[in-house]
């Protein structure tokens, strides 16, 4: 056996475990979905082939145009907010200062944080009672507390803010990541020109940030789809469906209602909107791992 | 380069917002019960351990503690070892269709899980796995996988190549050569992913709702998901439980700050 060949099967035997997990409880279970979708409602002997029947009911579903409307507009609102926010936190924490350390370990907390612990306080902080949001607003006017998660439109607010709290830190860290690569000097220039401090955030940091940002934007968007702690946690979609994201949707129709043909199709349609954002993200960003080859 | 005046108010920004609300929480878990249902809220707690012990004993927190240790330990510890090999391979070893494998994880990685759930769940069903641990540790793998290997590979990738090359003059295998060169120049990335497959495993509530019903079984996530009182809603103890499920990830959080920070822009823009 020559050195190539017995490096390619010591290769392949190193990889195989990995991609036997991935294959077994990702990939085949995604295939899987869309081939249940193509049946009836419910499993069992009076189980039919519909093709695309179930696709076209979902076409039609008032219900289901709702959750994606509702999911849309949560990604749209949370990603642009948390990148916002992000390029924010990623510009305190690059300076130079006395405790960088301790910054960066408190602006990640809300990160670490389990969504359902999030969920809850945020949740508790927005009582109409008890909470603390309410308080701070209205002090001792109780009766001008508002019940914000009973609103539909509160509610959906309130889902938004619970995500911009515990994942701008995440986006920040991306967009640290491009300053990361930005040289000092480059500023150095522009400093000797008199350009002020937002002229050189405007012209130098912000150019070199986009694929820190196009990064950041990608992986926000990807999560911000599959909301679902929040919203279980939260409002459990309501009040009507005012929350009630495809995700959430997705698993009532399946698991507590046992519609395995037309949850299946829900879910592949979040899959196919998903794997359309990811196609466009591997061919901008993810290829750059690819390109160094072992001398 | 930012306007030095205004630094100091954004380092206050940042931090009092990432922590006020939690710290709220905190505070919340320290209260009485008479001072939790004040209207308006009062600003300050007698420092009461009631309702941590209301948590730990009549809702039997350690359970659910003792579950999420089993799940995250177990899941951490199967991740690296199948995640490290293949990692390994990809990064520095010749083998075909490997920009094809890596695209596919990638994409793996960005799965909703909604779209596996159900059969995930089947094939549970069919293997006996429905409220066992291991049944959830299988798919907490599977998921933490992609991002393990992508992350490992960029650490094993920063190595320069004339390692092996050296252990093979040596005479050491390829396996050799990973375990006993690289791995231990490669273990700051290897502590990272851990950090972070554990974290992930901690947190995760969908698939443990899913497949733990059974109140014996379930993870910290779920309990506090689910956590109901008999009339009111029990806040202060939610508030102790929340505090108690996240104490282990502040303190990491605390010890690793630049080791994690690292690990998560390995993964998405160093590549």
């Amino acid at each position: 056996m020559t050195q190539s060949t017995r490096d390619r099967t010591t290769g392949w035997l190193m990889v195989v475990p990995a991609l036997t997990f991935v294959a077994v409880f990702s990939l085949y279970p995604a295939i899987d979905s869309f081939l249940l979708s193509l049946y009836s409602e419910f499993p069992g002997p009076e189980r039919s082939f519909t093709g695309f029947g179930n696709y076209a009911e979902l076409f039609q579903d008032p219900v289901a145009h709702q959750a994606f409307i509702v999911t849309l507009g949560f990604v749209l609102l949370s990603t642009i907010l948390e990148l916002i926010l992000g390029t924010g936190i990623a510009l305190v924490i690059h300076e130079r200062f006395m405790g960088r350390g301790w910054v960066r370990a408190a602006v990640l907390i809300p990160w670490a944080i389990p969504t359902v612990v999030a969920s809850q306080m945020w949740r508790f902080l927005l009582n109409d009672q008890y909470g603390a949001v309410n308080a701070i607003l209205f002090g001792d006017k109780v009766d001008a507390y508002v019940p914000w998660l009973a609103d539909p439109w509160m509610a959906f607010g309130a889902i938004v803010l619970a995500d911009v709290w515990k994942t701008s830190s995440f986006a920040g860290l991306l967009v640290l990541a491009g300053l990361q690569v930005i040289p000092e000097e480059t500023y150095d220039a522009a400093r000797i020109d008199g350009a002020s401090a937002w002229q050189r955030f405007r012209h130098i940091t912000l150019p070199l940030l986009k694929p820190a940002l196009l990064t950041a934007l990608l992986f926000r968007t990807i999560d911000a789809f599959r909301v679902f702690d929040l919203v279980f946690v939260m409002t459990q979609g309501g009040p009507g469906d005012a929350t009630q994201v495809i995700q959430f949707y997705g698993y009532k129709t399946l698991f507590t209602e046992g519609r395995v043909g037309y949850g299946t199709t829900i879910s592949v349609t979040v899959f196919v909107a998903i794997a359309i954002l990811s196609l466009f993200y591997v061919r901008t960003v993810g290829s750059k791992l690819l390109q160094r080859e072992p001398a | 380069m930012t306007n030095r005046p205004v630094l100091p108010g954004g380092i206050l920004l940042a931090v009092l917002g990432s922590l006020c609300p939690f710290l709220w929480f905190v505070l919340t878990s320290l209260k009485s019960q008479i001072q939790v249902e004040a209207i308006p809220p009062t600003w300050w707690a007698d420092g009461s351990l009631g309702f941590y012990t209301s948590a730990l004993i009549e809702h039997r927190l350690l359970h659910y503690v003792r579950n999420s240790v089993i799940v995250a330990g177990a899941t951490t510890v199967i991740a690296l070892v199948v995640a490290t090999p293949a990692a390994y391979a990809l990064a520095r070893l010749r083998l075909p269709r490997k920009a094809w494998i890596l695209s596919v994880l990638l994409c793996v990685a960005m799965f909703p899980p909604i779209v596996i759930a159900g059969p995930v769940w089947q094939i549970l069903e069919r293997l006996g796995g429905l409220n066992t641990h291991w049944g959830l540790v299988l798919p907490y793998v599977s998921l933490t996988l992609p991002l393990a290997v992508w992350i490992l590979a960029t650490f094993f990738h920063e190595l320069p190549f004339e390692l092996e090359e050296a252990a093979r003059i040596d005479g050491c295998t390829t396996w050799q050569a990973l375990y006993r060169i690289l791995l231990p120049l490669a273990a700051p990335g290897l502590f990272t992913t851990g950090i972070l497959t554990f974290i992930y495993a901690w947190n995760e509530f969908f698939f443990a709702l899913l497949i733990l019903t059974d109140p014996e079984r379930q993870t910290l996530p779920v309990g506090i998901a689910l956590f109901q009182g008999e009339f009111i809603m029990p806040w202060g103890e939610i508030a102790a439980a929340s505090v108690i499920a996240t104490l282990p990830l502040i303190i990491v959080v605390l010890l690793f700050q630049r080791g994690i920070i690292n690990g998560l822009s390995a993964g998405a823009v160093k590549g």
